[in-house]
């Protein structure tokens, strides 16, 4: 059995899971298709998140500015350069690796608390950016007609076709991730986010492991942001903002911060909080605002592993020893 | 370039430069004593000019809104301590921060869904009739900003060196440790800077609302530069800050005022990777393991 997939328990969950996911959409509600295939492109940057913050141990707020700017090439090759749209993907995704390389640098001579504002900083600058650069990104009032995906005379131009071309991206993104986590690459991170000057003194290069994460969480970023823009037909730039990056930590906090296949739970239980609270407003927020204070506090490993730990232990109050 | 014109950007500039060097100063304060960086603090300058704004609509007189709002946000503070801070304990640096994440997104979110989306305007605190100055026009407002940012100086500076609970406060913030070992309860000290924070941020959104509107979502910029402020300061003492808040007000409101208004915002934010990134090695110190 390959590596990254230990015990039997996980590979039913699993399977169980890909089950699932391919009968929805012939259920035959558009709704529910849609609503789970934004929970796909969500989990795909949410995973990245886990690893960078999770597994490295490295806070990023401003993880929605790859998001963006990944929409956003891809947007703007594909319509205003009549790009190939896939091309265009593939290009989105190595640009926005290659930048979130370059700034990887500077930015990580910071630690903690400063790298936290610093992403966070980053991440209102490009958003800034997308506001203002409207001859190139349409501003305020968006950019529209972005053209779709298509392979040969097939377009993914349904809610219904796009939908397997999203969690098939988004399953093999968590599969590479795993197998990244299970790697020596995962056990550098680890011991980074431990202790950096112990992990130093083995021999790990900190500052490039930590910015190999960077631009390999920013990549998956990229990837579900074209698929956005390619999704949606349109962009402009309030999904890409600063709410949507504390969103995407919410994500990553729910599914537990370390935890790969996590990051698809977190991902869908806020999509979801927000659909069922949409008629009462902005309460979905205050939620997660809540939400992540008490999960930190009582379960730092995430909603999931908080639950199993709280059944064991009732369970073992209550067989006699 | 005229006269008046540079003595209109430095007076505008020393005004928001106060505020942001009281917001500072409350990040000053909570992170020298506890370690914590508290993202929520631009929520309680929002806190503070919101619940005024509320206040004098109930029908409240100006001034004893404007306390009671203080008061109000400075019981916030003190839960929020209680709730949030406390019950995790030694937690990692990146717990702590998610919490305090989570504690503003948490405030802002009902701020939002209490008084809506639009921005609410407090009347100064004595006529809007403007004094010239040099040619300039001065608000009575900015001067109550500025005179105000000086008295809560002055007054943080003697609490923290002149009396007990100020020097149990310097205590923990220089060892910890140590000052456990003298009878200083580091869970008191921590509610109390976290009531500190909460009680000077409140100040800063009631004295400047009715300058700048006050909205739901004012929390999050007035944050940053308000961290900007106090990283520039390194954290460390009153006047730091001070200087750095008037030093990021001043260069703000000439870029808006000799460039272009749209650059404001980026303004703060160059100022803020320029200071992490010179003083990075120093406001390292005591961070490993984050």
């Amino acid at each position: 059995m390959p590596h990254f997939i230990r015990g039997r328990g996980k590979m039913l969950a699993i399977a169980t899971l890909v089950v699932l996911l391919s009968i929805v959409p012939l259920l035959g509600n558009n709704y529910y298709t849609s609503v789970l295939l934004i929970i796909g492109i969500h989990a795909i940057v949410t995973v990245g998140l886990c690893l960078l913050m999770g597994y490295t141990g490295q806070v990023s707020l401003g993880h929605a500015a790859f998001y963006g700017i990944g929409a956003y090439i891809a947007a703007i090759l594909s319509k205003t350069y009549h790009v190939d749209p896939w091309l265009a993907m593939v290009v989105a995704i190595i640009a926005t690796a290659a930048f979130a390389f370059a700034i990887g640098f500077p930015v990580f001579r910071l630690r903690g608390n400063y790298l936290a504002m610093a992403t966070l900083g980053l991440g209102i600058i490009i958003w800034i950016l997308f506001r203002e650069l409207d001859w190139i990104t349409g501003g305020q009032s968006g950019f529209l007609d972005i053209p779709t995906l298509s392979i040969g005379g097939f377009a993914f131009d349904s809610d219904f076709r796009f939908y397997y071309l999203v969690w098939g991206f988004c399953l093999a993104v968590m599969f590479i991730s795993q197998n990244i986590v299970g790697s020596r690459m995962g056990r550098a991170m680890r011991a980074i986010r431990d202790s950096e000057s112990a992990s130093q003194s083995l021999g790990i290069n900190a500052t490039l492991v930590k910015v190999k994460i960077l631009a390999l969480s920013a990549a998956y970023a990229a990837l579900a942001g074209s698929l956005y823009a390619y999704y949606v037909g349109f962009i402009d730039p309030p999904p890409f903002g600063f709410l949507f990056s504390i969103r995407l930590v919410v994500m990553a906090v729910v599914g537990g911060l370390a935890s790969i296949w996590g990051a698809i739970f977190g991902a869908a239980s806020v999509r979801l909080l927000t659909e069922f609270l949409h008629p009462f407003g902005d309460i979905d927020v205050v939620l997660f605002g809540l939400i992540i204070v008490v999960v930190m506090i009582l379960s730092p490993q995430g909603v999931i592993r908080g639950l199993g730990d709280l059944w064991r232990r009732i369970s073992r109050r209550l067989t006699p020893s | 370039m005229a006269t008046w014109q540079l003595v209109q950007y430095l007076v505008t500039g020393i005004t928001v430069g106060s505020i942001y060097a009281i917001v500072g100063l409350g990040f000053t304060i909570i992170y020298s004593v506890t370690g914590i960086i508290n993202f929520a603090q631009g929520e309680f300058v929002m806190l503070g000019g919101m619940i005024a704004f509320s206040l004098i609509g109930l029908g409240f007189p100006m001034p004893v809104a404007l306390i009671l709002a203080v008061v109000l946000v400075t019981l916030v503070g003190i839960i929020f301590n209680l709730v949030a801070i406390r019950p995790a304990g030694r937690a990692s640096t990146i717990t702590l921060i998610i919490i305090t994440i989570g504690g503003a997104l948490f405030i802002r979110a009902v701020a939002g869904l209490y008084w809506g989306r639009d921005a609410v305007a407090l009347p100064p605190f004595t006529g809007d009739e403007s004094l010239s100055f040099l040619g300039a026009y001065i608000l009575p407002q900015s001067l109550w900003v500025i005179g105000i940012t000086a008295v809560l100086m002055v007054g943080v500076y003697l609490l923290l060196n002149r009396t007990l609970v100020g020097k149990a406060l310097k205590a923990a913030a220089i060892n910890r440790r140590a000052a456990a070992l003298v009878g200083i309860d580091a869970r008191m000290m921590s509610l109390v800077s976290f009531a500190l924070a909460a009680a000077t941020g409140a100040v800063a959104g009631v004295v400047i609302a009715p300058l700048s509107y006050a909205s739901y979502d004012m929390g999050i910029m007035l944050g940053l530069k308000g961290f900007v402020a106090a990283a520039m300061g390194g954290f460390t003492g009153v006047w730091g800050v001070f200087l750095g808040g008037l030093g990021l007000g001043l260069a703000e409101s000439l870029a808006a005022g000799y460039i272009s208004s749209s650059y404001k915002n980026a303004i703060a934010l160059i100022f803020l990777f320029a200071v992490l990134l010179i003083r990075s090695r120093r406001l390292m110190v005591g961070e490993e393991g984050a």
